[in-house]
């Protein structure tokens, strides 16, 4: 953000304040006349700013005053700003259009914001609101010439033009996205607080006009609990700029809806239905954050968003005073703004009409009322690229006017509909396409699905609210009684409630498409009728396909100006009708959606250990391991190594998924799950085994121990704890359901800690005086319990991940950061120091021991490994075993095959990365790669392993290494894994 | 998102389960032969309409059950725990 964006209080100081009187009233009279095109009107009944309430603003760096309820949009009219943006392609001069939130022309930049929609954003104190997308101002904009050679710019020109030769791309690129539009971001915006909710309404109501208002009152007088969301600041839909009788119906439904607790969130969208109802809904207007994203699962949906006016196609009709009918009335009515002062008004219905009464109630001169029900028709619109100054009829005349009136008709925005599988039809008598099929528990209301009186209006989304509320208590029954057990308390259910609304449909009105000259369809994306038939003519003739290649209807605007003018103009330059072209689908989201109410809060848990304080306060480097924070080292990974070679370290290792087995069955469920064999387990012994999925691939490696006869605690990969977890109850559930085993999962009842190196046993020793460690009677693969620093239950095994003598110890996790303390205390003068997770990844890559995962991958079987005779074939039956056995263990897999080696490059210095690819030497032939590397403190050089094909596994073979930079250096594969002690003779010392 | 009646918990968000896919059976290790082995590895029969398949009530009740779903209009019946008698057809 930059110091003269941020928000100010305004200075009220310069603005007289005369109570009583309009601050910004006329200047002259009542009229307006004030040598100003468009301009603040006198007071009107209905209007929605306040006059009191002056509100100090920025455009392009020029102060204006507003009043408190302005939209940003009727701000800039008031203050006579028309010119507010620059078409995306053409750079043509624009205003205006519709004056709401799906105005194609109304995108700006406010602060650091772009893309803001003026017309619906209300204006803040302070914000500094300039013109996007022009160069260097929205009055003088190069770019323009882009208009003088728009007729090479038809559709598809970037996609022919910039597509050869290929290698010239980047440099395209370069230039090309300086012409796109959207604003500027300020990647050092301040984060803002996104929340989510989540509810669970009988009824969600999406939009409160006057029939999404009945319908919310309908429902809840029927007992269901109700969600009705307003995409605009207030309620009322198009009765908010009416009459003073509309409005009045208005408030008489707000204050039910009051009365009946019907939860309104104004500001707000629901963006998306899914499966079930679950809804997205955007709220805008929570005070205490950003935006609030809701997760609504609603038992049924009213869809109630009303009708969008839909633009007209003649030559200039994007000329700046070109406007809906829509747009007056809410401009003079609502906001109390002049749009111009001598008028053209094309109208074919009732709104049309109206539009005409509002204007000269405002003053506005009408000069003439091209009416199409009676033949009259607008053919162009005249007048230097930013201004209108004549209008051309049908009849050749042409009529002095600096605004010209649409009312043609209107789009109905089925999104939701779609959303839920409904398939719009049309309407041939009301020119719009309509709501298909009724659908069970999304129910649509409103001039969505038809026009008639207020009255009929009101009855139908009654009939609607009725209907939703009663199916909505069926299927919540249904959610409550579905479990066997609930049913068995269950009471009746209550009946499924017909569809019994009264008929409601479009009233007749002419069908206005396009005049018989072309024009804008999709003002967004600069796409003419002219493209559309050219494209047409070149075969994308299906509205799929003519919508991508022309870009129609997929700009901000999204189709819900543009998307029946495309289809009609398709249809006429395919000689058919609108429906046997039929429309696209709206797919969600209704409206634009920010990426911070998607992102929002994040509900994932992150897991620490029990000694993480300490970590932390001992200058450990974090690592986010899966959903664990863990110790990555503690300043010197390398001096950790050394230190646990020749002293004795200490490692956390919580984050080990442990699972306690229990039962009768343990030994067959080891047995069948791990691809080694398990019965001959004696108690006090420790296993290591080998998890295979049932295509023989590598899925999870641990150490098993058996505690007593039937109880054995069983470990897993850290990342891997709860895949194992599902993974056993699925064997234990589904395949093997008479077995008796319990799983229990203790991955953090233990808090868990290694002791490495050789002093090790000397450390265990001092903190468990009881035990006894000898290594006769407490070997290498053994486990006890034992009481450690005085902690009793502890499990002690020794096993050698990192290749030394060394004691892994699991401690009751409220214990856990005590005994990791006692054994810092007593191990002080053994050189006793904690390592991290990368000094353990550099010891057993010395000692040559996998990671899955890491080492392996999505193919890997476990024969590749070189595991031996770990993998018993003759089993039975294990989990993989078939695909095992068929792939082989050893020299009889087939050549290509890949397996695991040890390899160490001849050039000791070269680390070479992971993921390095291994050829033949002299050749391109890729036979493998690198899958771990590190430098060894120990052996003073680099050391890897890899995936290699079979036939080059032997020892002594000579690779080619590519490393990144494109070197290539030869390795050589070793004989062992083990680069370090192959032996073992340290850590069965 | 879907609502999967768990047999258990009831109707839950389906990022509650974990969809494991078509129930199929596991031939015997013993005597399956390769063709018949990877057909139960590989081979679903992605109808369009009921299928029976298997979800995991991860964050519920931690069970695995079957039950049917129509593929094109993602409704459900007969929600079955392993060992229980399926209920009869809705």
């Amino acid at each position: 953000m930059t110091s003269d964006s941020r928000p100010f209080l305004p200075s009220l100081r310069s603005v007289r304040l005369t109570p009583g009187k309009p601050l910004l009233g006329p200047t002259e009279s009542g009229q307006g006349n004030d040598g100003r095109l468009t301009g603040r009107l006198g007071a009107r009944s209905g209007e929605v700013v306040d006059r009191r309430r002056p509100i100090r603003f920025r455009w392009n760096g020029t102060d204006l005053v507003g009043l408190e309820g302005d939209t940003i949009a009727s701000a800039l009219l008031a203050n006579d700003v028309q010119l507010i943006s620059r078409s995306m392609k053409y750079h043509r001069p624009r205003s205006y259009l519709t004056a709401d939130y799906w105005d194609p022309n109304s995108l700006v930049q406010v602060g650091d914001e772009p893309n803001v929609r003026s017309a619906h954003r209300l204006l803040a104190p302070g914000m500094e609101v300039s013109a996007q997308n022009v160069w260097p101002s929205v009055e003088h904009d190069i770019k323009a010439a882009n208009g003088l050679v728009g007729r090479f710019l038809t559709a598809g020109f970037y996609y022919k033009t910039f597509v050869r030769p290929r290698r010239l791309w980047p440099a395209y690129e370069r230039v090309l996205a300086t012409f796109a539009p959207g604003g500027s971001v300020d990647i050092d915006t301040p984060h803002g607080y996104y929340d989510k909710r989540y509810s669970h309404p009988d009824v969600v109501v999406a939009g409160a006009g006057p029939a999404g208002m009945t319908a919310a009152v309908a429902a809840a007088e029927a007992g269901a609990r109700v969600m009705l969301v307003e995409h605009e600041p207030a309620l009322g839909g198009h009765l908010r700029f009416g009459d003073a009788g509309q409005r009045a119906v208005v408030a008489g439904l707000g204050r039910e809806l009051d009365r009946l607790g019907v939860e309104v969130l104004v500001d707000s969208t629901v963006t998306g239905r899914y499966e079930d109802n679950w809804l997205a809904i955007n709220q805008r207007s929570h005070p205490g954050v950003v935006e609030r994203l809701i997760k609504a699962r609603a038992k049924s949906l009213v869809v109630a968003p009303g009708l969008i006016e839909r633009p007209y196609v003649f030559a200039g009709n994007d000329k700046p005073g070109v406007m809906t009918s829509g747009a007056v009335r809410r401009l003079i009515n609502g906001y109390a703004v002049r749009p111009g002062r001598r008028a053209v008004v094309l109208t074919a219905n009732a709104d049309g009409d109206r539009a005409v009464e509002i204007l000269e109630s405002a003053g506005v001169e009408v000069a003439a009322v091209v009416d199409a029900r009676a033949g009259g028709d607008v053919v162009a619109a005249h007048g230097p690229a930013r201004r209108l100054e004549e209008v051309e009829r049908n009849d050749g005349s042409r009529v002095e006017a600096d605004l010209l009136v649409i009312a043609i008709g209107w789009t109905a925005p089925t999104s939701l509909l779609n959303m839920a599988g409904d398939r719009p039809v049309y309407h041939d008598a009301g020119a719009r396409f309509v709501p298909g099929a009724a659908l069970d528990t999304v129910l649509a209301t409103g001039g969505l699905v038809g026009d008639g009186s207020l009255d009929e209006l009101l009855d139908h989304a009654r009939a609607t609210g009725r209907l939703a509320a009663g199916r909505a208590a069926l299927t919540s029954h249904r959610l409550r009684f579905s479990t066997a057990r609930a049913r068995a308390v269950d009471g009746p259910e209550p009946p499924w409630p017909d569809d019994d609304r009264p008929d409601f449909a479009p009233d007749p009105h002419p069908a206005l498409f396009r005049s018989s000259t072309h024009g804008m369809v999709d003002f967004s994306e600069d796409v003419s009728s002219k493209d559309l038939v050219a494209a047409a003519a070149e075969g994308y003739d299906s509205v799929e396909l003519l919508k991508r290649f022309t870009t129609a209807t997929m700009g901000p605007s999204q189709g819900k100006l543009e998307t029946v003018n495309t289809v009609a103009v398709l249809a006429e330059a395919r000689g058919e009708t609108i429906e046997q072209v039929g429309t696209t689908v709206w797919r969600p989201p209704f409206a634009p959606v920010s990426l911070g109410a998607l992102a929002g809060r994040v509900f994932e848990p992150t897991r620490r250990s029990p000694m993480h304080d300490w970590h932390e306060s001992n200058g450990a480097v974090p690592l986010s391991a899966g959903v664990w924070i863990r110790p990555d080292h503690y300043g010197d990974p390398a001096a950790e190594v050394v230190n646990t070679r020749s002293n004795v370290g200490i490692i956390d290792v919580s984050p080990l998924g442990k699972f306690d087995l229990r039962g009768p069955n343990v030994t067959d469920l080891l047995n069948l799950v791990y691809v080694n064999r398990w019965s001959k387990l004696a108690v006090g012994a420790v296993r290591y085994g080998v998890m295979c999925t049932d295509d023989g691939v590598v899925f999870d490696d641990g150490v098993t121990g058996r505690l007593a006869t039937d109880r054995y605690l069983l470990t897993t990969t850290s990342s891997g704890a709860a895949a194992v977890g599902e993974w056993m109850e699925n064997w234990l559930q589904t395949e093997r359901p008479k077995w008796q085993v319990s799983v229990t999962p203790v991955t953090d009842v233990f808090a868990s800690m290694n002791l490495a190196g050789p002093k090790s046993r000397m450390l265990l020793s001092r903190l468990a005086p009881e035990l006894d460690l000898e290594p006769e009677r407490f070997g290498y693969m053994q486990v006890r319990i034992a009481t450690v620093a005085g902690v009793e239950d502890c499990v002690v095994w020794r096993i050698g991940f990192t290749g030394e003598l060394s004691y892994e110890v699991h401690v009751p996790a409220d214990r856990g950061l005590e005994v990791w303390q006692a054994a810092l205390d007593h191990g002080d003068d053994l050189g006793l120091a904690p390592f991290g997770v990368e000094a353990q990844r550099i010891m057993r890559l010395e000692k040559g021991h996998f990671i899955v995962g890491q080492d392996t991958d999505g193919l890997t079987k476990a024969g590749a490994l070189g595991l031996g005779r770990l993998v018993a074939l003759d089993k039975p039956d294990s989990v993989g075993r078939p695909e095992l056995v068929w792939d082989g263990t050893g020299d009889e897999r087939a050549p290509t095959e890949p397996c695991l080696v040890a390899l160490q490059p001849t050039n000791p210095e070269i680390v070479p990365d992971e993921a390095c690819q291994l050829l033949r030497p002299g050749t391109n032939e890729i036979v493998g790669r690198i899958t771990s590397s590190r430098m060894s403190p120990t052996l003073g050089r680099s050391i890897c392993l890899g995936q290699v094909r079979s036939d080059l596994a032997p020892a002594g073979t000579a690779v080619t290494v590519l490393l990144i930079d494109g070197r290539r250096v030869t390795a050589e594969i070793q004989a062992h894994h083990a680069h370090f002690d192959p032996e073992g003779v340290r850590l069965r010392g | 998102m879907l609502l999967v009646p768990c047999p258990h918990c009831g109707p839950r968000n389906s990022a509650d389960l974990r969809y494991v896919g078509e129930s199929v059976s596991r031939p015997d290790a013993e005597s399956a032969t390769p063709e018949h082995w990877r057909r139960y590895l590989y081979t679903r029969s992605n109808p369009a309409g009921w299928l029976r398949e298997t979800w995991y009530c991860r964050l519920g009740c931690r069970r695995f059950f079957t039950v049917e779903r129509h593929t094109a209009s993602n409704q459900f019946r007969t929600p079955v725990v392993p060992g229980d008698k399926p209920e009869a057809k809705a």
